[in-house]
């Protein structure tokens, strides 16, 4: 008799198993996770499945996305080389579960950050990569205009999200009756949607955005204007390995910083070597030893935006032709900006 | 067999021998090995168990089952028994499970009246009949279920939307959103009448017994028939007509984005039901065609002798001797379209596998998650087995 395979199960078996047998003196060390990246050579990093814009294989199966610039940030911060990372395809229930047990070193994948996620889940989230909101999108034929009109409507939602929590509390609080159709994999959850199984899709803005980007014909498409949650999302690691939890926090906080400041992937090496301002010199490694605090190679941050670029230009690179605007996530300078970074001292 | 038979030989016990601590016994050699396998098995979960306990505590990652108290927050399309999102992630796992065992169940009786209908038409002496189904068993049989799923659930999205529905006959709607049918709107007196129902069943049953036991005594045939449709039928119709014969029926309407009223079935719960059915129906088909074949041709013309009629043939010597093989591996095919069922989850039905994975990612207790799903499997399978190997012990031919 032929046994059919069952990817996800099996994967979350796999999972727990490893979490159970996880060797016991790794984590007496001060740095379990950095030195396994380390030894190893590469970073495990998961991302998401395919999500245009974010994380998505192109034409010759290279992953590219902003999800995966942030993996790729961390990769050159510590080897010097943004192809030393292997991606790990994760859906939205199997994310978590790869973290916990190690199959993954960070998760870089559209992820919100929750006070439960944060504590009994045992992850930390170092920063927020992306300032997010819930919103829905409809067939334009469907002639809904606000999210309060979908009531009696059935709505695509992936399972075990925020997104699927918000959608039940929303729904109660505006006494709007819906049925769910929950789909794990969120290729074939679109499939449903695009099919008319569902007469709307919830997740987060800037999914529908990618989504709807990613269509033959996205006009056919509304987003509605109701954004119903805050989702604010980021990279995530595994709670016990402070270094490693610093190092992508900082990461993240050179990114913008370096916005800030005008440094970019084109003029970062002559600022490195020129540029009389005391923070972009410690920043860039000329004075003080910012990098090994960290540690990593004192020219870090250089290394990182020549080869990745700053926040604005992989927001540039990645979302922009996608159609989604930089809205709360400008730098903090901007009106309605919130991006913001601590002092580089 | 009575005791008479047996040689007296084999019912002496052998002599004892004294029990020596000495590694030369033999049975010594037993107990100390048999002790030292269990200390080191259990060793073993012992380690697996504290090393568990002990790598959760280091990564802050909560363990326990209390969560199974929490609210749930999931929404769940398709539930037998009341569930809202308020309700606890307990009452959302006890829908996950009567979710599969729904489809498991329809899904068993459907495979096994398929997969008969097949098996037969293979050793159907009409050229086309056999090789349609030996056509359909064998590419059943050869292409991956969870593809033949997400074909299913493809096709079901293909039918029009609600509001260009398939509508054959009044009240009979077929569209992407599944199909919707009117529905008797249930009242106290149809439940009666299904209990009349139940009980004419049961009483039939006795009758045929009372029967057979009657033409045993002086070999005269008595027609059961007439008495089992007054008792299954004419029951339960008076027992409804006593009560006020209520018939209200509730039809399906498009209303908003929907269908409302009447009774739906799911695309998911189609897709998956159908692909299971016709998946296991291949296998079942050639456990049945194997069984049929099993019985020597020798039986048939010995039947006949005795001036049996064909279909006395079949139910008297044929059939039992057939499902002495066929019933052991249809256990393995049942229990294999249950397990197939978690395979609901790439299709977006709600199963346990499906519930239990929201709600070891809600709260991050995989382990709790997963064993959760391991007892369900284990339960429901072990059920299967006890129940198909006492029907098997039932109609294991009675040597004597």
């Amino acid at each position: 008799m032929t046994q059919v395979s069952r990817p996800s199960f099996l994967r979350l078996l796999g999972a727990a198993l490893v979490a159970s047998v996880a060797a016991l003196p790794a984590m007496a060390q001060q740095a379990p996770t950095l030195d396994a990246i380390r030894a190893r050579g590469t970073l495990v990093c998961g991302v998401n499945t395919g999500l245009a814009g974010f994380a998505q294989p192109d034409s010759q199966g290279v992953w590219r996305g902003f999800d995966v610039d942030y993996c790729r940030a961390v990769a050159v911060a510590l080897f010097n080389d943004a192809s030393k990372v292997r991606y790990v395809p994760t859906t939205a229930q199997n994310r978590f579960t790869a973290l916990q047990s190690g199959e993954v070193d960070m998760l870089s994948r559209n992820t919100t950050w929750t006070l439960s996620r944060d504590t009994s889940l045992g992850f930390d989230f170092p920063a927020i990569s992306f300032f997010d909101g819930q919103g829905f999108m409809v067939k334009a034929s469907l002639g809904v205009r606000t999210a309060r009109e979908l009531d009696g409507a059935t709505i695509c939602v992936q399972p075990g999200t925020t997104t699927e929590q918000n959608l039940t509390d929303w729904a109660r609080a505006n006494r709007v009756n819906f049925t769910p159709v929950v789909i794990e994999r969120l290729e074939e959850l679109v499939g449903a949607f695009v099919g008319g199984r569902c007469d709307a899709f919830t997740t987060d803005v800037s999914g529908l955005a990618a989504t709807r980007a990613a269509q033959a014909r996205p006009a056919d498409y509304t987003i509605l204007p109701d954004v119903i949650s805050k989702e604010p999302l980021g990279p995530l690691v595994r709670h016990g390995d402070q270094r490693m939890t610093d190092l992508v926090r900082w990461v993240h906080f050179g990114l913008i910083a370096s916005e800030e400041l005008g440094i970019t992937a084109a003029n970062v090496r002559q600022m490195a070597a020129n540029d009389t301002r005391p923070e972009v010199q410690r920043m860039l490694g000329r004075n003080g030893d910012l990098g090994q605090m960290l540690g990593v190679d004192n020219a870090w941050l250089v290394n990182v935006i020549a080869a990745i670029g700053n926040y604005g230009e992989i927001f540039e690179r990645n979302l922009t032709p996608i159609g989604i605007q930089r809205g709360p996530n400008a730098l903090w300078t901007t009106p309605g900006g919130l991006q913001y970074a601590p002092p580089f001292r | 067999m009575s005791d008479a038979t047996v040689d007296p030989r084999f019912r002496r016990k052998p002599p004892k021998r004294p029990l020596r601590l000495s590694w030369a016994d033999e049975r010594v050699r037993g107990i100390v090995w048999q002790v030292v396998v269990v200390a080191i098995i259990g060793g073993i979960i012992y380690w697996l168990w504290s090393n568990t306990v002990h790598n959760l505590e280091v990564r802050r990652i909560a363990t326990g089952f209390g969560f199974l108290w929490r609210e749930a927050g999931l929404p769940i399309a398709e539930h037998v028994i009341p569930y809202e999102p308020t309700d606890t992630y307990f009452r959302a796992l006890t829908v996950g499970v009567l979710n599969t065992l729904k489809v498991a169940v329809v899904g068993i009786v459907l495979a096994t009246i398929l997969g008969t209908v097949v098996g037969i038409a293979r050793l159907s002496k009409n050229f086309l009949v056999s090789k349609i189904a030996g056509f359909y068993v064998e590419v059943i049989r050869d292409l991956p279920l969870l593809l033949q799923l997400l074909f299913w659930y493809t096709v079901m999205q293909g039918l029009p939307g609600p509001r260009q529905a398939f509508h054959p006959a009044e009240g009979l709607y077929f569209s992407n959103r599944g199909f919707r049918f009117p529905a008797l709107e249930w009242e106290g007196a149809h439940t009666a009448a299904l209990a009349a129902c139940v009980v004419g069943t049961v009483l039939t049953w006795l009758y045929a017994r009372v029967a057979r036991a009657k033409q045993m005594a002086d070999g005269q045939p008595r027609k059961i028939w007439p008495a089992a449709i007054a008792l299954i039928l004419g029951l339960p119709i008076f027992v409804w007509l006593a009560l006020g014969a209520p018939w209200t029926i509730d039809w399906p309407a498009l209303r908003g984005f929907n269908f409302r009223g009447g009774m739906a079935v799911s695309p998911e719960y189609a897709a998956l039901l159908i692909g299971l059915v016709t998946y296991t129906a291949g296998f079942i088909a050639e456990v049945v065609r194997a069984g049929i074949l099993s019985v020597n041709q020798g039986q048939w013309e010995a039947a006949q002798a005795l001036g049996l009629r064909h279909g006395s043939v079949l139910r008297l010597i044929v059939l039992p001797q057939a499902l002495r093989v066929i019933i052991p591996p249809m256990t393995s095919n049942y229990l294999n379209l249950t397990k197939n069922s978690s395979l609901a989850v790439a299709i977006g039905y709600q199963d346990i596998v499906s519930i239990a994975n929201t709600t070891l990612n809600q709260t991050g207790q995989a382990i709790e998650g997963i064993a959760i799903i391991m007892l369900v499997y284990l339960t429901i399978s072990l059920s299967i087995s006890l129940f198909m190997n006492w029907y098997n012990a039932k109609i294991a031919l009675v040597e004597r």
